[in-house]
């Protein structure tokens, strides 16, 4: 299977009042096309951060310091993968909920009290797939007008279908003259030619609009910008169509209704609505149902596997709960402190975990068929800003050697898919 | 038949609510509706279920943290006791009625008031669920944990620092430690002192409100491994509250279901985790994610969501999610019912399933 | 390894804290002391908090630059004559005078201890009545919290001036009247502050602890919800001392304070009020008259409130970056 996303050697830091908290220490992660794909860890360990990173959305005063995040979007070729770590933000702007979609852990905070159900999850279709939108009108009012008769109505759905021409051929152009810089832009790269003509690039890339002034002039006229209705209607419809897709019992009442109306287990559906109404080719999903009870978690979980057959194709899954992971996931890494300790394939983690930290970790979790006492992973996680020396899990390692002390051990693939970074497998395997 | 530490009988505790232009009262959240329940001396008795059942309610007011609506909560009294008093309650004459108010404000923990109750308090005790909320953040760690020693006037000035250091060499911590502020721990260990806390006046009873959903699973493990280990050094009773199923399966010894402020099974852990015998129980097992991806078990799905406590379904409160239910389920509200060994279940239908 | 060990096993100091090594503190001075740091990056906090320094050494040196001529009431402006007209500034009055030559600088002087007495007295007391007041109201609930509630909504609804002359008459003019007229104006917002944090603190967890091992209602009080909730009134209370001075002036613009010859600024316009505009030929002859106690005020007050803003600014949580 190919890769989707891959990051390499990432490195992100927060530069608070006490100091600088080294959050990411060189974290190589990737996901494959159709997996599901695990991120266990405990608080701290930067599996949030990671996935921030990844979608460039890493709160002030979070910085990423260095390293690649790779996206291999191309269906034509491959092998080709853009950093966006050098891309423009508005390059990022079109990435995000279109290709890349993410849901959080609190459902309720990430959904708006103001606005309804149906505006919230249409919000990211009128905003990525516009040209889609502007066309199925355009057709619905091209039938429409050729049958209707009285002269009033047709000149308005004469009008309507001239403002939606016109906005439509505004976006084609746009997306064309986006898409051509962002070619260019990937040469440029590939090349390692000129750095002015990129630093060029990106900025002609920020300021590139969409030029349609008549339409943007009509949009401020209060009664005649009504004729955007009809794009609200077609977008409606769609979340109807989703929302059904999800399970939802009487999608066209949920469209108007508010998130304060909604349950726990319901307001996480809608935002998982919200994610997939653009069909992302990855869906982040960090903790999100940490916070919902067993029996909704478990309807939650049940819906997301379900997406996975027909809607979504690839998941990138956050959790601290193994349980879920052995659930859900095909594939885990374990984070600890802000590196990658383990990667493997769910099974092979489980039946032979080789990082002392995961083996720790599946040993302090209480299990149906329990012999004896929980083993516990004495000491605490450690302090970011003054982290251990070499490889973090030292202090805490029941293995630990003098060079653990000192180096940081490498991230190696010991078997078959099967990544570790620990000196006491140093000496197998080859170097990733 | 072991003693019973508390006896729970009948205990409801409902919120009113008040509408209209008047804010007269127009109806009650439910929160604890008629609970009867035993907690035997020694044990630790896990009380489970879901956001909304009852369950942190029902423990707070054990405490008398919330003042309980109406219902009895019997202190260290034999079982016979117990039932001539609530016999004295049922009674038709007034003046046996009179007598059982009487006895009552001795033994009954919803009775009791002033000098009384502060005399109780001391023997039960609470962990609460998030460490950053429950040590007041501007008191060095001295002072909170010797604070209920104070209260309770069992340690002088002079003997208070030796008695401190002593419960944080029991918890795991150092006397080191007492000079500081709890902003300078870690959740497990704030949760650690926030349990040398609960055991400086020497209770017998605590409740453990969820002591370990806030912290990181290798945390979890440390701090439940220290609470075995304390009940068995101090002969603790713990009701242990949690809607972390696994969790509970490793510390308790008898486990009480609630759905929808009603206990609707109570079983030892083995038995409950074995043969479930109520709907929901066996709903709310199947539904735990199990860290071990070779087994894979069915899972019981249940629709909808949990239902308003203010207005609980009309006879078993889990009708409207029970595929098993008939028409007697949706008019008869079940009691507990004894199924064998100490195990009993809320249902009509637990004989059939 | 043993797991019995590891559980109850003594942790090293060293691996135990989050930040060991460091000295403990208690986390109101650490915060304390981030605050004062960030109070100083402001440039504006330095300008409030310099002229507040200004106006405290005119205070205490006020003996020694204006020298009262009758020590036991130097709150009495000397005046050397009685001609009803302002004299414009000159070397024996540096800031002119005022209708019955009451010397103006002398009044500045001992004006701004006036300032000081009125603003720190009335603070001072509605703190205390508002943390009294809102901690019953807020701890309480319930009846004690209704009725607080509603006298405070009772002293709301009172028209201030109309309030402020009643007092007066009953009262009999002087400062101390403006107290008291100021702090009835004032209490029922900090008893209202002071409610709306205890309401957020009561219901914490380490409350609920100390009620739980018998607590009394006082202990739980003074010693838990106090300390964590007294920060945002202090905010106000700052904020406050410059506003309260303002309206004090106004007062005595209008009468309602001190008498006439009192060294109190507000007063000082008041008695300028003919000669707010001059003569056809000059409007602005007497200009000192107003300008300079108007100044005084204006300055006095922008101190209290660029302090007070930068104060709010840096304690507000959300502001902070910790």
């Amino acid at each position: 299977m190919e890769k989707l996303i891959e990051t390499i050697n990432l490195y992100t830091d927060f530069h608070t009042f006490e100091g600088t908290v080294k959050a990411l220490n060189g974290v190589d992660i990737f996901v494959r096309k159709g997996e599901t794909y695990g991120l266990v860890g405990e608080s701290g360990c930067g599996k949030s951060v990671t996935v921030r990173s990844i979608l460039r959305i890493v709160q002030s005063p979070g910085r990423i310091r260095d390293g690649k995040i790779l996206l291999y979007f191309s269906e034509e070729n491959k092998e080709k993968s853009i950093d966006i770590l050098t891309r423009p933000e508005t390059y990022m702007e079109s990435v995000r909920g279109s290709d890349i979609s993410m849901i959080f852990q609190e459902a309720s905070s990430s959904l708006n009290p103001v606005f309804s159900i149906g505006e919230q999850v249409g919000e990211s279709i009128f905003f990525h797939r516009l040209p889609e939108i502007l066309e199925a009108a355009i057709d619905q009012l091209k039938a429409e007008v050729s049958k209707v008769g009285n002269p009033l109505t047709r000149t308005w759905k004469s009008f309507s279908l001239r403002m939606l021409e016109k906005e439509l051929s505004a976006n084609v152009a746009y997306d064309k003259t986006v898409a051509e810089i962002d070619e260019r832009l990937y040469l440029v790269e590939s090349l390692a030619s000129d750095a002015q003509e990129k630093a060029q690039l990106i900025s002609v890339r920020n300021s590139t609009r969409k030029s349609m002034p008549l339409v943007n002039l009509v949009r401020k006229i209060p009664f005649l910008r009504r004729y955007r209705k009809i794009l609200d209607t077609i977008v409606t419809g769609r979340v109807v169509d989703l929302l059904t897709e999800l399970g939802v019992s009487n999608p066209t009442a949920m469209v108007k209704r508010y998130p304060h109306e909604l349950s726990g287990g319901m307001q996480q559906r809608i935002v998982i609505a919200i994610a997939l109404a653009c069909h992302p080719r990855l869906l982040i999903a960090d903790e999100p149902t940490s916070n919902l009870d067993v029996t909704i978690q478990a309807q939650i979980l049940e819906l997301i596997k379900e997406l996975k057959k027909t809607k979504i194709s690839s998941v990138l899954f956050i959790t601290h709960d193994l349980g879920v992971v052995a659930e859900v996931c095909d594939r885990v890494s374990v984070m600890y402190a802000g590196d990658v300790a383990e990667t493997a394939l769910v099974r092979e983690l489980f039946a032979k975990p080789l990082h002392p930290y995961t083996k720790g970790l599946l040993n302090s979790v209480p299990k149906v068929v329990q012999e004896g006492q929980l083993n516990t992973i004495p000491g605490i996680v450690p302090n970011l800003i003054h982290p251990p020396s070499g490889c973090r899990f030292h202090p805490r390692c029941p293995f630990v050697m003098d060079q653990c002390k000192v180096e940081k051990p490498a991230y190696i693939e010991i078997e078959s898919d099967h990544y570790v970074a620990c000196h006491l497998y140093a000496a197998k395997g080859e170097t990733k | 038949m072991s003693e019973n530490l508390l006896d729970l009988r009948k205990l409801k505790k409902y919120y009113p609510i008040k509408g209209g232009v008047f804010r007269s009262h127009v109806g009650d959240v439910r929160a604890v509706d008629d609970v009867d329940l035993k907690i035997h001396k020694g044990e630790c008795l896990g009380l489970v279920g879901e956001s909304g059942c009852g369950k942190t309610t029902l423990g707070k007011t054990i405490l008398r943290l919330h003042n309980a609506t109406s219902g009895r909560i019997y202190f260290k009294q034999t079982e016979d006791e117990v039932e001539r008093i609530e016999g004295l309650l049922e009674s038709e004459s007034p003046a046996d009625r009179k007598e059982a108010s009487r006895l009552l404000k001795d033994v009954d923990l919803t009775a009791m008031n002033g000098a009384d109750l502060r005399k109780q308090r001391g023997k039960i005790q609470i962990v609460f669920q998030d460490p950053s909320n429950s040590l007041n953040p501007r008191m060095l760690i001295k002072n909170i944990i010797a604070e209920p020693l104070l209260i309770q006037k069992l340690a002088t000035a002079k003997e208070v620092d030796f008695r401190v250091d002593e419960l944080l060499k029991t918890v795991g911590l150092s006397g080191n430690h007492m000079r500081r502020y709890p902003h300078e721990f870690s959740g497990g260990q704030r949760q650690r002192i926030a349990i040398a806390r609960a055991l400086a006046t020497k209770p017998e009873f605590i409740l453990m409100d969820e002591p370990t959903s806030a912290l990181d699973v290798s945390v979890q493990a440390q701090i439940l491994n220290l609470l075995k280990q304390l009940q068995k050094d101090f002969s603790l009773t713990y009701l242990f509250v949690t809607h972390h199923l696994l969790v509970v399966k490793y510390i308790t010894d008898r486990i009480a279901v609630m759905y929808l402020g009603r206990i609707v099974e109570v079983a030892k852990t083995a038995d409950l985790f074995a043969h479930s015998l109520h709907p929901y129980t066996k709903a709310l097992l199947s539904a735990i994610p199990i860290p071990d991806p070779t087994t894979k078990t069915e899972k019981i799905i249940l629709t909808g969501d949990v239902p308003n406590p203010s207005n609980p379904p009309a006879g078993c409160r889990f009708h409207p999610r029970c595929s098993y239910a008939k028409d007697i389920c949706k008019q008869v509200e079940p009691q507990l019912m004894d199924a064998g060994e100490g195990h009993t279940v809320a249902c009509h239908r637990w004989k059939e399933i | 390894m043993n797991e019995l060990d590891s559980a109850a096993a003594v942790i090293e100091d060293k691996e135990g804290l989050v930040n060991p090594g460091t000295p403990s503190t208690h986390p109101g001075i650490s915060e304390f002391a981030f605050a004062i740091k960030r109070l100083l990056r402001n440039p504006l906090t330095i300008i409030g908090l310099a002229i507040i320094l200004f106006f405290v050494t005119l205070s205490v040196l006020a003996p020694v630059i204006a020298p009262p001529p009758k020590p036991d009431d130097p709150y009495q402006m000397p005046h050397t004559g009685w001609r009803t007209t302002p004299s414009p500034p000159s070397a024996e009055h540096i800031f002119g005078t005022l209708p019955q030559q009451y010397d103006i600088f002398y009044g500045i002087i001992w004006g701004s201890r006036s300032a000081f007495r009125i603003g720190i007295t009335v603070v001072f007391a509605n703190l205390l009545i508002g943390i009294i007041l809102g901690s019953l109201a807020g701890y309480f609930g319930g009846l004690i919290d209704e009725i607080i509630l509603r006298i405070a909504d009772i002293f709301y609804s009172i028209p201030f001036l109309v309030m402020a002359m009643a007092l007066v008459v009953a009262l009999g003019p002087g400062l101390k009247s403006i107290i008291i007229v100021l702090i009835i104006l004032n209490w029922p917002t900090y008893t209202r502050v002071i409610r709306s944090e205890i309401l957020i603190v009561r219901d914490l967890d380490f409350v609920q602890a100390a009620k739980a091992s018998g607590a009394s209602h006082l202990r739980i009080l003074v010693k838990h919800i106090m300390p964590n909730c007294i920060f945002s009134v202090i905010i106000v209370a700052s904020m406050h001392i410059g506003t309260t001075v303002l309206t004090a002036a106004a007062l005595s613009f209008l009468g309602l304070g001190s008498t006439t010859g009192y060294a109190d600024w507000g007063q000082m316009v008041s008695t300028c009020r003919n000669w707010i505009v001059g003569p056809p030929e000059q409007r602005l002859a007497y200009w000192y008259v107003v300008f300079i106690p108007g100044f005084t005020i204006a300055l006095f007050v922008l101190g209290w409130n660029l302090l007070g803003d930068a104060v709010r600014d840096v304690f507000d949580p959300k502001m902070r970056r910790r």
